[in-house]
Protein backbone atom coordinates (compact mmCIF):
# COMPACT_ATOMS: atom_id res chain seq x y z
CA UNK A 1 0.00 0.00 0.00
CA UNK A 2 1.48 3.36 -1.01
CA UNK A 3 1.05 6.66 0.80
CA UNK A 4 -1.58 7.96 -1.65
CA UNK A 5 -3.72 4.90 -0.97
CA UNK A 6 -3.49 5.74 2.73
CA UNK A 7 -4.81 9.23 1.94
CA UNK A 8 -7.63 7.67 -0.07
CA UNK A 9 -8.58 5.38 2.85
CA UNK A 10 -8.44 8.38 5.18
CA UNK A 11 -10.82 10.25 2.85
CA UNK A 12 -13.24 7.30 2.86
CA UNK A 13 -13.00 7.00 6.65
CA UNK A 14 -13.61 10.72 7.22
CA UNK A 15 -16.55 10.67 4.82
CA UNK A 16 -18.11 7.74 6.70
CA UNK A 17 -17.56 9.39 10.10
CA UNK A 18 -19.09 12.72 9.00
CA UNK A 19 -21.96 10.98 7.20
CA UNK A 20 -22.75 8.87 10.26
CA UNK A 21 -22.49 11.92 12.52
CA UNK A 22 -25.15 13.74 10.47
CA UNK A 23 -27.34 10.64 10.30
CA UNK A 24 -27.20 9.90 14.04
CA UNK A 25 -27.63 13.55 14.97
CA UNK A 26 -30.67 13.78 12.71
CA UNK A 27 -32.20 10.69 14.33
CA UNK A 28 -31.36 11.95 17.83
CA UNK A 29 -32.83 15.38 17.11
CA UNK A 30 -35.98 13.86 15.61
CA UNK A 31 -36.47 11.84 18.81
CA UNK A 32 -35.54 14.60 21.26
CA UNK A 33 -37.87 17.32 19.98
CA UNK A 34 -41.49 17.29 18.96
CA UNK A 35 -42.31 17.43 15.27
CA UNK A 36 -44.41 20.56 15.82
CA UNK A 37 -41.43 22.36 17.28
CA UNK A 38 -38.99 21.25 14.59
CA UNK A 39 -41.32 22.37 11.81
CA UNK A 40 -42.47 25.57 13.55
CA UNK A 41 -40.46 27.92 11.32
CA UNK A 42 -42.66 30.26 9.31
CA UNK A 43 -41.76 32.21 6.20
CA UNK A 44 -41.41 35.95 6.61
CA UNK A 45 -41.32 36.00 10.41
CA UNK A 46 -38.61 38.41 11.51
CA UNK A 47 -38.37 38.14 15.24
CA UNK A 48 -35.09 38.08 17.13
CA UNK A 49 -36.93 36.82 20.21
CA UNK A 50 -37.43 33.49 18.47
CA UNK A 51 -33.84 32.53 19.27
CA UNK A 52 -33.87 29.36 21.34
CA UNK A 53 -31.06 27.45 22.94
CA UNK A 54 -28.77 30.55 23.13
CA UNK A 55 -25.46 28.67 23.57
CA UNK A 56 -25.85 27.33 20.05
CA UNK A 57 -26.02 30.11 17.51
CA UNK A 58 -25.43 28.18 14.35
CA UNK A 59 -21.67 28.59 14.57
CA UNK A 60 -21.96 32.26 15.61
CA UNK A 61 -20.99 32.60 19.25
CA UNK B 1 -36.67 14.85 31.63
CA UNK B 2 -38.29 15.14 28.25
CA UNK B 3 -35.90 17.28 26.19
CA UNK B 4 -38.82 18.90 24.40
CA UNK B 5 -39.54 20.88 27.51
CA UNK B 6 -35.97 22.12 27.73
CA UNK B 7 -36.40 24.44 24.76
CA UNK B 8 -36.75 28.09 25.81
CA UNK B 9 -39.46 29.05 23.39
CA UNK B 10 -42.14 27.70 21.14
CA UNK B 11 -40.73 28.28 17.69
CA UNK B 12 -37.51 27.70 15.85
CA UNK B 13 -36.40 29.86 12.98
CA UNK B 14 -33.31 30.06 10.81
CA UNK B 15 -30.66 32.26 12.37
CA UNK B 16 -30.24 35.90 11.29
CA UNK B 17 -26.49 36.35 11.56
CA UNK B 18 -25.26 37.14 8.06
CA UNK B 19 -24.07 40.46 6.65
CA UNK B 20 -23.48 41.81 3.10
CA UNK B 21 -20.01 40.20 2.98
CA UNK B 22 -21.55 36.76 3.51
CA UNK B 23 -24.08 37.47 0.76
CA UNK B 24 -21.20 38.44 -1.56
CA UNK B 25 -19.32 35.27 -0.54
CA UNK B 26 -22.36 33.13 -1.24
CA UNK B 27 -22.98 34.57 -4.71
CA UNK B 28 -19.39 34.98 -5.91
CA UNK B 29 -18.33 31.77 -4.14
CA UNK B 30 -20.78 29.70 -6.17
CA UNK B 31 -19.72 31.32 -9.44
CA UNK B 32 -15.98 32.02 -9.32
CA UNK B 33 -15.13 28.41 -10.17
CA UNK B 34 -16.55 29.23 -13.61
CA UNK B 35 -13.59 31.55 -14.18
CA UNK B 36 -11.16 28.81 -13.18
CA UNK B 37 -12.71 26.25 -15.51
CA UNK B 38 -15.66 25.77 -17.83
CA UNK B 39 -15.93 29.23 -19.46
CA UNK B 40 -13.20 28.28 -21.94
CA UNK B 41 -15.42 25.70 -23.67
CA UNK B 42 -17.04 28.81 -25.18
CA UNK B 43 -13.69 29.38 -26.93
CA UNK B 44 -13.95 25.88 -28.43
CA UNK B 45 -17.43 26.68 -29.74
CA UNK B 46 -16.56 29.87 -31.60
CA UNK B 47 -13.01 31.09 -30.96
CA UNK B 48 -11.60 33.54 -28.40
CA UNK B 49 -13.40 36.62 -29.76
CA UNK B 50 -16.71 34.72 -29.67
CA UNK B 51 -15.98 33.80 -26.05
CA UNK B 52 -15.44 37.49 -25.24
CA UNK B 53 -18.74 38.42 -26.89
CA UNK B 54 -20.39 35.57 -24.94
CA UNK B 55 -18.70 36.81 -21.76
CA UNK B 56 -20.22 40.26 -22.14
CA UNK B 57 -23.60 39.07 -23.44
CA UNK B 58 -23.86 36.69 -20.50
CA UNK B 59 -22.60 39.54 -18.30
CA UNK B 60 -25.50 41.66 -19.54
CA UNK B 61 -27.91 38.78 -18.88
CA UNK B 62 -26.65 38.37 -15.32
CA UNK B 63 -26.57 42.11 -14.65
CA UNK B 64 -30.29 42.09 -15.51
CA UNK B 65 -30.74 39.03 -13.28
CA UNK B 66 -28.91 40.72 -10.39
CA UNK B 67 -30.85 43.98 -10.73
CA UNK B 68 -34.24 42.28 -10.99
CA UNK B 69 -33.39 39.87 -8.19
CA UNK B 70 -32.20 42.68 -5.94
CA UNK B 71 -35.46 44.59 -6.29
CA UNK B 72 -37.79 41.63 -5.79
CA UNK B 73 -35.74 40.03 -3.02
CA UNK B 74 -35.58 43.26 -1.07
CA UNK B 75 -39.36 42.93 -0.67
CA UNK B 76 -39.70 39.12 -0.44
CA UNK B 77 -37.14 38.35 2.26
CA UNK B 78 -37.66 34.61 2.59
CA UNK B 79 -35.55 31.48 2.29
CA UNK B 80 -36.20 29.85 -1.04
CA UNK B 81 -35.36 33.07 -2.92
CA UNK B 82 -36.93 33.01 -6.37
CA UNK B 83 -39.26 30.20 -5.26
CA UNK B 84 -40.83 32.45 -2.60
CA UNK B 85 -40.92 35.35 -5.06
CA UNK B 86 -42.78 33.41 -7.74
CA UNK B 87 -45.21 31.99 -5.18
CA UNK B 88 -46.31 35.49 -4.25
CA UNK B 89 -46.17 37.10 -7.68
CA UNK B 90 -47.29 34.41 -10.15
CA UNK B 91 -48.69 31.43 -8.28
CA UNK B 92 -48.12 27.96 -6.80
CA UNK B 93 -47.49 25.97 -10.01
CA UNK B 94 -44.82 28.41 -11.17
CA UNK B 95 -43.32 28.44 -7.67
CA UNK B 96 -43.13 24.64 -7.62
CA UNK B 97 -41.28 24.65 -10.94
CA UNK B 98 -38.94 27.44 -9.87
CA UNK B 99 -38.18 25.55 -6.65
CA UNK B 100 -37.23 22.50 -8.70
CA UNK B 101 -35.08 24.62 -11.07
CA UNK B 102 -33.19 25.94 -8.06
CA UNK B 103 -32.65 22.55 -6.43
CA UNK B 104 -31.55 20.99 -9.74
CA UNK B 105 -29.26 23.87 -10.73
CA UNK B 106 -27.46 23.91 -7.38
CA UNK B 107 -27.31 20.17 -6.76
CA UNK B 108 -25.95 19.53 -10.27
CA UNK B 109 -23.44 22.34 -9.85
CA UNK B 110 -22.39 20.88 -6.51
CA UNK B 111 -21.89 17.48 -8.19
CA UNK B 112 -19.86 19.09 -11.00
CA UNK B 113 -17.65 20.83 -8.44
CA UNK B 114 -17.06 17.60 -6.55
CA UNK B 115 -16.13 15.80 -9.79
CA UNK B 116 -13.66 18.58 -10.61
CA UNK B 117 -12.15 18.53 -7.14
CA UNK B 118 -11.71 14.75 -7.32
CA UNK B 119 -10.07 15.12 -10.73
CA UNK B 120 -7.64 17.75 -9.40
CA UNK B 121 -6.55 15.64 -6.44
CA UNK B 122 -6.21 12.59 -8.70
CA UNK B 123 -4.05 14.61 -11.12
CA UNK B 124 -1.81 15.77 -8.29
CA UNK B 125 -1.48 12.14 -7.16
CA UNK B 126 -0.57 10.98 -10.65
CA UNK B 127 1.93 13.84 -11.08
CA UNK B 128 3.51 12.73 -7.78
CA UNK B 129 4.07 9.25 -9.22
CA UNK B 130 0.97 7.41 -7.99
CA UNK B 131 -0.43 6.16 -11.28
CA UNK B 132 -3.30 4.30 -9.58
CA UNK B 133 -4.61 7.42 -7.79
CA UNK B 134 -8.42 7.47 -7.56
CA UNK B 135 -10.79 10.46 -7.68
CA UNK B 136 -13.85 8.88 -6.03
CA UNK B 137 -12.77 9.12 -2.35
CA UNK B 138 -12.23 12.86 -2.75
CA UNK B 139 -15.50 13.41 -4.61
CA UNK B 140 -17.37 11.76 -1.74
CA UNK B 141 -15.34 13.54 0.94
CA UNK B 142 -15.93 16.97 -0.63
CA UNK B 143 -19.71 16.49 -0.68
CA UNK B 144 -19.98 14.94 2.79
CA UNK B 145 -17.57 17.37 4.47
CA UNK B 146 -19.29 20.44 3.04
CA UNK B 147 -22.72 19.03 3.91
CA UNK B 148 -21.46 18.55 7.48
CA UNK B 149 -20.25 22.16 7.55
CA UNK B 150 -23.65 23.36 6.33
CA UNK B 151 -25.36 21.10 8.86
CA UNK B 152 -23.41 22.69 11.72
CA UNK B 153 -24.35 26.31 11.03
CA UNK B 154 -24.75 28.99 8.39
CA UNK B 155 -22.38 31.56 9.90
CA UNK B 156 -19.36 29.27 9.93
CA UNK B 157 -20.29 27.93 6.49
CA UNK B 158 -20.43 31.30 4.79
CA UNK B 159 -17.45 32.69 6.71
CA UNK B 160 -15.44 29.79 5.28
CA UNK B 161 -16.86 30.70 1.86
CA UNK B 162 -15.79 34.31 2.33
CA UNK B 163 -12.18 33.30 3.01
CA UNK B 164 -12.03 30.73 0.18
CA UNK B 165 -13.63 33.11 -2.33
CA UNK B 166 -11.48 36.09 -1.38
CA UNK B 167 -8.29 34.03 -1.81
CA UNK B 168 -9.48 32.63 -5.16
CA UNK B 169 -10.36 36.11 -6.44
CA UNK B 170 -7.06 37.63 -5.25
CA UNK B 171 -5.22 34.78 -7.04
CA UNK B 172 -6.84 35.85 -10.35
CA UNK B 173 -5.89 39.50 -9.75
CA UNK B 174 -2.28 38.54 -8.90
CA UNK B 175 -1.96 36.39 -12.04
CA UNK B 176 -3.46 39.19 -14.16
CA UNK B 177 -0.89 41.64 -12.76
CA UNK B 178 1.96 39.13 -13.14
CA UNK B 179 1.42 38.70 -16.90
CA UNK B 180 1.86 42.49 -17.31
CA UNK B 181 -1.31 43.28 -19.23
CA UNK B 182 0.02 46.73 -20.08
CA UNK B 183 2.77 45.23 -22.28
CA UNK B 184 3.23 42.53 -24.93
CA UNK B 185 6.07 40.91 -23.04
CA UNK B 186 4.01 37.84 -22.12
CA UNK B 187 0.64 38.35 -23.78
CA UNK B 188 0.42 38.04 -27.52
CA UNK B 189 -3.13 38.84 -28.58
CA UNK B 190 -2.02 40.22 -31.95
CA UNK B 191 -0.60 36.87 -33.04
CA UNK B 192 -2.98 34.51 -31.23
CA UNK B 193 -6.43 35.99 -31.86
CA UNK B 194 -7.93 34.73 -35.13
CA UNK B 195 -11.30 36.48 -35.43
CA UNK B 196 -14.40 34.31 -35.65
CA UNK B 197 -13.40 30.88 -37.05
CA UNK B 198 -17.04 29.68 -37.19
CA UNK B 199 -18.62 33.06 -37.91
CA UNK B 200 -21.61 34.40 -35.98
CA UNK B 201 -23.15 30.95 -35.49
CA UNK B 202 -20.03 30.21 -33.42
CA UNK B 203 -20.76 33.30 -31.33
CA UNK B 204 -24.29 32.06 -30.72
CA UNK B 205 -23.06 28.55 -29.85
CA UNK B 206 -20.52 29.96 -27.39
CA UNK B 207 -23.33 31.57 -25.36
CA UNK B 208 -24.01 28.13 -23.86
CA UNK B 209 -20.74 28.07 -21.93
CA UNK B 210 -20.64 31.87 -21.65
CA UNK B 211 -23.18 31.48 -18.83
CA UNK B 212 -20.52 29.61 -16.89
CA UNK B 213 -18.77 32.92 -16.11
CA UNK B 214 -21.66 33.93 -13.84
CA UNK B 215 -23.98 30.94 -13.25
CA UNK B 216 -25.30 31.01 -9.68
CA UNK B 217 -24.99 34.69 -8.70
CA UNK B 218 -28.77 34.72 -8.22
CA UNK B 219 -28.18 32.33 -5.30
CA UNK B 220 -27.58 35.28 -3.00
CA UNK B 221 -31.27 35.66 -2.28
CA UNK B 222 -31.47 32.19 -0.73
CA UNK B 223 -29.89 33.80 2.33
CA UNK B 224 -32.84 36.19 2.71
CA UNK B 225 -34.07 34.65 5.96
CA UNK B 226 -30.60 34.51 7.49
CA UNK B 227 -29.28 38.04 6.87
CA UNK B 228 -29.58 40.67 9.56
CA UNK B 229 -30.90 43.35 7.23
CA UNK B 230 -32.36 41.80 4.06
CA UNK B 231 -33.47 45.04 2.39
CA UNK B 232 -29.91 46.41 2.61
CA UNK B 233 -27.64 43.37 2.60
CA UNK B 234 -29.15 41.44 -0.30
CA UNK B 235 -28.99 44.20 -2.97
CA UNK B 236 -25.55 45.31 -1.70
CA UNK B 237 -24.10 41.78 -1.69
CA UNK B 238 -25.67 40.84 -5.03
CA UNK B 239 -24.66 43.97 -6.93
CA UNK B 240 -21.13 43.88 -5.47
CA UNK B 241 -21.04 40.22 -6.50
CA UNK B 242 -21.95 40.78 -10.15
CA UNK B 243 -19.44 43.65 -10.38
CA UNK B 244 -16.71 41.38 -8.98
CA UNK B 245 -17.60 38.69 -11.50
CA UNK B 246 -17.66 41.06 -14.49
CA UNK B 247 -14.14 42.18 -13.55
CA UNK B 248 -12.90 38.65 -12.89
CA UNK B 249 -14.42 37.29 -16.13
CA UNK B 250 -12.86 40.01 -18.29
CA UNK B 251 -9.44 39.64 -16.63
CA UNK B 252 -9.61 35.86 -17.04
CA UNK B 253 -10.47 36.09 -20.74
CA UNK B 254 -7.79 38.70 -21.39
CA UNK B 255 -4.89 36.85 -19.82
CA UNK B 256 -5.87 33.35 -21.03
CA UNK B 257 -6.57 34.44 -24.62
CA UNK B 258 -3.23 36.25 -24.74
CA UNK B 259 -1.27 33.25 -23.52
CA UNK B 260 -2.91 30.25 -25.23
CA UNK B 261 -4.10 29.61 -28.80
CA UNK B 262 -7.83 29.01 -29.07
CA UNK B 263 -7.39 25.41 -30.23
CA UNK B 264 -5.82 24.57 -26.86
CA UNK B 265 -7.78 26.99 -24.68
CA UNK B 266 -11.09 25.66 -26.02
CA UNK B 267 -10.54 22.26 -24.47
CA UNK B 268 -8.31 22.97 -21.45
CA UNK B 269 -9.57 21.54 -18.16
CA UNK B 270 -8.04 24.22 -15.92
CA UNK B 271 -7.27 27.28 -18.09
CA UNK B 272 -6.20 29.65 -15.30
CA UNK B 273 -3.86 27.06 -13.81
CA UNK B 274 -2.46 26.40 -17.30
CA UNK B 275 -1.93 30.15 -17.73
CA UNK B 276 0.05 30.17 -14.49
CA UNK B 277 2.16 27.26 -15.77
CA UNK B 278 2.97 29.26 -18.91
CA UNK B 279 4.50 32.01 -16.77
CA UNK B 280 7.05 29.41 -15.49
CA UNK B 281 6.65 30.85 -12.00
CA UNK B 282 6.34 28.20 -9.27
CA UNK B 283 4.71 30.53 -6.70
CA UNK B 284 2.09 31.51 -9.30
CA UNK B 285 1.45 27.86 -10.15
CA UNK B 286 0.98 27.01 -6.47
CA UNK B 287 -1.24 30.07 -5.95
CA UNK B 288 -3.48 29.25 -8.93
CA UNK B 289 -3.69 25.60 -7.92
CA UNK B 290 -4.85 26.72 -4.47
CA UNK B 291 -7.24 29.18 -6.13
CA UNK B 292 -8.69 26.40 -8.28
CA UNK B 293 -9.22 24.10 -5.29
CA UNK B 294 -10.68 26.89 -3.13
CA UNK B 295 -13.04 28.13 -5.83
CA UNK B 296 -14.32 24.58 -6.35
CA UNK B 297 -14.87 24.07 -2.62
CA UNK B 298 -16.55 27.48 -2.21
CA UNK B 299 -18.89 26.75 -5.09
CA UNK B 300 -19.95 23.35 -3.80
CA UNK B 301 -20.35 24.82 -0.32
CA UNK B 302 -22.64 27.62 -1.53
CA UNK B 303 -24.62 25.20 -3.67
CA UNK B 304 -25.40 22.97 -0.66
CA UNK B 305 -26.54 26.07 1.22
CA UNK B 306 -28.85 27.21 -1.59
CA UNK B 307 -30.29 23.85 -2.65
CA UNK B 308 -31.15 22.98 0.94
CA UNK B 309 -32.89 26.35 1.52
CA UNK B 310 -35.02 25.92 -1.60
CA UNK B 311 -35.93 22.34 -0.65
CA UNK B 312 -36.64 23.41 2.94
CA UNK B 313 -38.94 26.23 1.82
CA UNK B 314 -40.94 23.92 -0.42
CA UNK B 315 -41.32 21.48 2.47
CA UNK B 316 -42.41 24.27 4.81
CA UNK B 317 -45.17 25.26 2.39
CA UNK B 318 -46.23 21.59 1.95
CA UNK B 319 -45.24 21.64 -1.73
CA UNK B 320 -43.12 18.68 -0.61
CA UNK B 321 -43.60 16.58 2.56
CA UNK B 322 -43.52 18.90 5.60
CA UNK B 323 -40.80 16.70 7.10
CA UNK B 324 -38.30 18.67 5.03
CA UNK B 325 -39.41 21.97 6.57
CA UNK B 326 -37.66 21.29 9.89
CA UNK B 327 -35.00 23.49 11.52
CA UNK B 328 -32.31 22.06 13.78
CA UNK B 329 -32.92 23.42 17.31
CA UNK B 330 -29.23 23.90 18.08
CA UNK B 331 -27.57 24.55 14.72
CA UNK B 332 -30.56 26.48 13.34
CA UNK B 333 -30.14 24.98 9.88
CA UNK B 334 -32.60 23.08 7.62
CA UNK B 335 -30.89 19.85 8.66
CA UNK B 336 -33.24 17.31 7.07
CA UNK B 337 -33.04 18.99 3.67
CA UNK B 338 -29.24 19.12 3.90
CA UNK B 339 -29.00 15.42 4.79
CA UNK B 340 -31.58 14.36 2.18
CA UNK B 341 -29.74 16.09 -0.68
CA UNK B 342 -26.37 14.46 0.14
CA UNK B 343 -27.15 11.10 -1.56
CA UNK B 344 -28.74 12.95 -4.49
CA UNK B 345 -25.54 14.93 -5.11
CA UNK B 346 -23.40 11.84 -4.54
CA UNK B 347 -25.37 9.87 -7.13
CA UNK B 348 -24.88 12.51 -9.82
CA UNK B 349 -21.22 13.07 -8.90
CA UNK B 350 -20.48 9.35 -8.85
CA UNK B 351 -22.30 8.16 -11.95
CA UNK B 352 -23.03 11.06 -14.34
CA UNK B 353 -20.52 12.50 -16.86
CA UNK B 354 -19.32 16.05 -16.10
CA UNK B 355 -20.59 17.73 -19.27
CA UNK B 356 -24.09 16.29 -18.77
CA UNK B 357 -24.17 17.45 -15.16
CA UNK B 358 -23.03 20.95 -16.19
CA UNK B 359 -25.61 21.11 -19.00
CA UNK B 360 -28.48 20.14 -16.69
CA UNK B 361 -27.31 22.79 -14.23
CA UNK B 362 -27.16 25.46 -16.97
CA UNK B 363 -30.59 24.47 -18.30
CA UNK B 364 -32.19 24.64 -14.86
CA UNK B 365 -30.64 28.06 -14.31
CA UNK B 366 -31.77 29.25 -17.73
CA UNK B 367 -35.36 28.23 -17.07
CA UNK B 368 -35.19 30.21 -13.84
CA UNK B 369 -33.90 33.36 -15.58
CA UNK B 370 -36.62 33.15 -18.21
CA UNK B 371 -39.26 33.09 -15.52
CA UNK B 372 -37.62 36.07 -13.75
CA UNK B 373 -38.01 38.29 -16.79
CA UNK B 374 -41.74 37.57 -16.92
CA UNK B 375 -42.18 37.78 -13.17
CA UNK B 376 -40.72 41.26 -12.77
CA UNK B 377 -43.13 42.66 -15.38
CA UNK B 378 -46.04 41.18 -13.39
CA UNK B 379 -44.51 42.50 -10.16
CA UNK B 380 -44.29 46.10 -11.38
CA UNK B 381 -47.81 45.93 -12.85
CA UNK B 382 -49.47 44.38 -9.81
CA UNK B 383 -47.52 46.27 -7.14
CA UNK B 384 -46.22 49.55 -8.64
CA UNK B 385 -43.37 51.46 -7.00
CA UNK B 386 -45.67 53.64 -4.89
CA UNK B 387 -47.56 50.61 -3.52
CA UNK B 388 -44.73 48.60 -1.93
CA UNK B 389 -41.50 50.04 -0.54
CA UNK B 390 -38.46 48.39 -2.09
CA UNK B 391 -34.94 48.23 -0.65
CA UNK B 392 -33.66 48.64 -4.22
CA UNK B 393 -35.39 49.78 -7.42
CA UNK B 394 -33.84 48.56 -10.66
CA UNK B 395 -33.55 51.23 -13.38
CA UNK B 396 -34.92 51.42 -16.95
CA UNK B 397 -37.80 48.97 -16.39
CA UNK B 398 -38.89 47.06 -18.55
CA UNK B 399 -35.68 47.14 -20.64
CA UNK B 400 -33.70 44.78 -18.34
CA UNK B 401 -36.59 42.27 -18.37
CA UNK B 402 -36.81 42.37 -22.19
CA UNK B 403 -33.03 42.12 -22.61
CA UNK B 404 -33.01 39.15 -20.23
CA UNK B 405 -35.77 37.39 -22.15
CA UNK B 406 -34.01 38.00 -25.48
CA UNK B 407 -30.62 36.69 -24.32
CA UNK B 408 -32.30 33.68 -22.65
CA UNK B 409 -34.04 32.83 -25.95
CA UNK B 410 -30.73 33.01 -27.84
CA UNK B 411 -29.08 30.81 -25.21
CA UNK B 412 -31.81 28.15 -25.50
CA UNK B 413 -30.93 27.95 -29.19
CA UNK B 414 -27.23 27.72 -28.30
CA UNK B 415 -27.91 24.84 -25.88
CA UNK B 416 -30.13 23.17 -28.47
CA UNK B 417 -27.23 23.20 -30.96
CA UNK B 418 -25.05 21.10 -28.66
CA UNK B 419 -27.41 19.34 -26.25
CA UNK B 420 -30.86 19.20 -27.89
CA UNK B 421 -31.75 15.82 -26.38
CA UNK B 422 -31.03 17.02 -22.84
CA UNK B 423 -33.06 20.18 -23.44
CA UNK B 424 -36.08 18.15 -24.56
CA UNK B 425 -35.61 15.60 -21.73
CA UNK B 426 -35.52 18.39 -19.16
CA UNK B 427 -38.67 20.02 -20.56
CA UNK B 428 -40.50 16.65 -20.44
CA UNK B 429 -39.36 16.15 -16.83
CA UNK B 430 -40.71 19.55 -15.73
CA UNK B 431 -44.02 18.97 -17.53
CA UNK B 432 -44.47 15.59 -15.76
CA UNK B 433 -43.47 17.15 -12.40
CA UNK B 434 -45.98 19.98 -12.96
CA UNK B 435 -48.76 17.48 -13.66
CA UNK B 436 -47.87 15.58 -10.49
CA UNK B 437 -47.98 18.82 -8.48
CA UNK B 438 -51.25 20.02 -9.99
CA UNK B 439 -53.19 16.75 -9.76
CA UNK B 440 -51.67 15.17 -6.65
CA UNK B 441 -49.55 17.34 -4.40
CA UNK B 442 -51.40 20.65 -4.37
CA UNK B 443 -54.31 19.23 -2.37
CA UNK B 444 -51.98 18.99 0.66
CA UNK B 445 -51.06 22.69 0.49
CA UNK B 446 -52.77 25.04 2.96
CA UNK B 447 -53.69 27.64 0.41
CA UNK B 448 -54.01 30.66 2.70
CA UNK B 449 -50.84 29.90 4.68
CA UNK B 450 -48.47 29.92 1.73
CA UNK B 451 -48.79 33.68 1.12
CA UNK B 452 -46.94 35.33 3.97
CA UNK B 453 -45.99 38.81 2.74
CA UNK B 454 -47.95 41.66 4.23
CA UNK B 455 -48.66 43.30 0.88
CA UNK B 456 -51.71 45.31 -0.20
CA UNK B 457 -54.15 43.82 -2.69
CA UNK B 458 -52.53 43.87 -6.15
CA UNK B 459 -53.62 46.54 -8.61
CA UNK B 460 -56.49 45.34 -10.80
CA UNK B 461 -57.56 42.50 -8.44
Amino acid sequence: MNSFQLIEYAAWALSIVLGLYMLFDTIRTNRAYSEDLLTSSREGEIDEALVIDPPHQGGHL
Amino acid sequence: MNQTTAVHGEKISLLRVLGPAHVWALGVGIVLVGEYMGWNFAVGKGGAIAALIACWAAGLLYTCVAMIDSEVTSTVAAAGGQYAQSKHIIGPLMAFNVGLYLVFAYTMLEAANAITLGYLVQTVGQMAGFAEAQDKPFIVLAIVFLAWLNYRGVYATLTVNLVLTAIAFIAVVILFTAVKPWSTEMLNHKEILNGLPYGWIGVLASLHFGLWYYLGIEGTCQAAEEVRSPARSLPLGTMAGIMTLLIAATMTWYLCSGLMPWEYLGQATTPLFDAARLTSSTPLMVLLFIGTMFSTLASANGCINDASRAWFSMGRDRYLPTWFGAVHPKNRTPFRSIVFLVPVALTFAYFAPLDQVITFSILSGLLGYTYMSIQVIFFRQMWPLDMIKRGYVHPFHPIPALVLLTICSATYFAVFLGYGTQLVAMMVFFIVASLWFHFHRYKYVRRGDQFTMNWPRPQGY
